[in-house]
């Protein structure tokens, strides 16, 4: 139990249900809140759900993989704690965390 | 390929190697020009033979083994979409042994589609993505790996990105209005020459900063480089497109050293590829590197070009054959986005894009060998039922209607995708505050081509919005 939220580039945020088990692309989605695209519908292969956490989130949700990375790296908004929220799931014990959504997807 | 041909191939590749940083890039096309004409008259052998229309029998009455998805009449035809759903149902991964183009696999369904594409360690971009082969080797990294295409790629990617797109928008409306506004009322006009190709052009000069007046140049300089018999099953006479790569070549060197002048005189910097190319650590010496330079440039234009192209004119077909779609529109314009991305699967401008297997690997119960040409038929994944709902049907308010092939997935997906959005989004925006109606007249003439699903005429009548 407990809640994600998520930051629009303007400030903007939106509270949504944690949800162990389910991608934070799938999450993002399911509550309508923009600022992903996830064109390829979570397959790791477009680039376009990319978010970025704080750098103390990272230590739980962890680094990405290299193939995740190698479309990171095609973003031009990438920081050294982003991820691609399709990659990412979710787990009880980020309750309370915060995601920046970039003001671009690629 | 015999062995007189292997070796006069290794002594041309030897030559050019050696003597690239010392000739002007137009000399070495026409130089390469001059090999291939003295080679078809050594060996009396033409250079690749001309495709001639036949009519394309029902798929009902063709041996699997025998469907070949690369005869490049099939969409003109309007026989694409029962061979390719034939393929999908019966044989997804199909082994075709005797192509014009050689043997090559279809991949035809959605999801594997997305696995060979996604796949790059398994399925290489190298050394073409066209079916056939190239009559120029240009270095372009679309028809790289990774890690060289990735820096490739890098180094010009912020030509598109979002913070450029913002600032090319006002451009891109003003062009559009100009055009939308010069149309004639009531009477028939080519859609394809007076909206497509010319909105087109006006984007890819500004994306290049090459002179306005030229613009035509760069469309027909594109259309050159996709459209041979051996690459694509296209028309292009291959003489003639050595002469306009040579041109290109040329236009392009003087592009470079006019825009250096220009900026170390005082300019100020613009938004345009040459501009960003002089002014990153990567690329700053390109000139020096010009089959590099010219495959970019190249790639750009090529990327910009015929598949805007056919989506602007592909989408007033759309909605004219769903005229209902049409009028849930006008009710409804904030649906112009959504609709843009099943404009781009409905058209899927580019038909496929291919790979060579780099190693032994079975998909879908399949054994293709290491080398092996492998095809993914973005036309036809785009029409899976078993991942979009009634795909033959143009419905503007699809859900996921962004989830389509024809951008590609993995780390080749398309640069240019979110221009490409905007361009359409513009124009339809415009078309609305100033039609009612867009009717078609007149059959549609479509592109020979296995890549391009294109429209060289669409004869369209409008009808002026009356106001409200």
């Amino acid at each position: 139990m407990g809640t994600i939220t998520f930051v629009e580039h303007d400030g903007t945020e939106h509270s949504a249900d944690l949800e162990a088990g389910k991608s934070l692309m799938q999450i993002v989605l399911d509550h309508g809140i923009p600022g992903i695209d996830a064109d390829c519908g979570g397959e790791c292969a477009c680039g376009t759900c990319h978010v970025i956490l704080d750098a103390k989130w990272i230590a739980q949700v962890g680094t990405a993989s290299a193939s995740e990375l190698q479309m990171l790296d095609l973003t031009l908004e990438k920081t050294n704690t982003s991820r691609l929220a399709c990659q990412v799931k979710v787990s009880n014990d980020m309750n309370g965390m915060r995601v920046q959504l970039p003001e671009y997807q690629m | 390929m015999t062995q007189f041909e292997t070796v006069l191939n290794k002594v041309k590749n030897e030559a050019s190697n050696r003597l690239s940083p010392f000739i002007p890039m137009d000399m070495q096309v026409k130089g390469v020009h001059l090999f291939k004409r003295t080679k078809r008259f050594i060996t009396q052998k033409d250079y690749f033979p001309e495709f001639v229309e036949q009519p394309i029998p029902d798929v009902s009455t063709v041996d699997l083994k025998d469907i070949d998805l690369s005869n490049p009449f099939l969409f003109r035809q309007h026989q694409w979409n029962s061979y390719s759903k034939r393929l999908r149902d019966e044989c997804p991964v199909h082994y075709q042994a005797n192509s014009p183009f050689g043997p090559f696999w279809s991949i035809t369904r959605y999801k594997d589609i997305v696995f060979v594409d996604k796949n790059y360690e398994l399925f290489s971009a190298e050394p073409l993505i066209l079916i056939g082969t190239a009559p120029i080797d240009v270095e372009t990294f679309i028809a790289m790996d990774p890690p060289k295409h990735d820096e490739r790629r890098k180094a010009v990617q912020d030509v598109v990105a979002p913070k450029n797109l913002k600032e090319m928008e006002s451009l891109i409306r003003e062009r559009t209005s100009e055009v939308l506004d010069s149309l004639p009322i009531g009477q028939p006009f080519d859609w394809v020459h007076t909206v497509s190709i010319e909105l087109t052009a006006r984007m890819l000069a500004t994306l290049l900063d090459f002179p306005y007046e030229d613009r035509l140049k760069l469309v027909y300089w594109s259309d050159l480089f996709s459209s041979s018999p051996q690459s694509t099953g296209g028309d292009k006479d291959l003489d003639e497109s050595f002469v306009g790569v040579a041109d290109m070549a040329k236009h392009f060197v003087a592009l470079w050293h006019d825009k250096a002048a220009r900026l170390a005189a005082g300019e100020t910097a613009g938004f345009d590829l040459i501009t960003l190319m002089q002014s990153s650590d990567a690329t700053r010496d390109l000139i020096k590197r010009p089959m590099e330079y010219l495959g970019n440039l190249a790639l750009l234009i090529v990327g910009g070009n015929d598949t805007t192209r056919n989506s602007m004119s592909g989408g007033v077909l759309a909605l004219h054959q769903f005229p209902e779609q049409f009028a849930k529109l006008k009710e409804n314009p904030s649906l112009i986005p959504n609709m843009v991305s099943e404009i781009i699967r409905w058209q899927t401008p580019l038909a496929y894009m291919r790979r060579v297997a780099k190693q032994d690997v079975m998909l879908n119960g399949q054994f293709i060998r290491e080398g092996d040409k492998v095809v993914m038929w973005y036309a036809s994944g785009n029409l899976d039922e078993r991942a979009i709902d009634r795909p033959e049907e143009f419905i503007i308010d699809r859900k996921d209607a962004r989830n389509h092939l024809s951008f590609g997935f993995g780390v080749h997906r398309c640069m240019g995708n979110r221009l490409a959005e905007m361009q359409l989004r513009i124009l339809w925006e415009e078309i609305l505050n100033r039609f009612d109606r867009l009717e078609v007249v007149a059959e549609p003439e479509i592109v020979q081509s296995n890549f391009v699903r294109g429209y060289s005429k669409l004869m369209v009548k409008l009808t002026a919005k009356t106001s409200a």
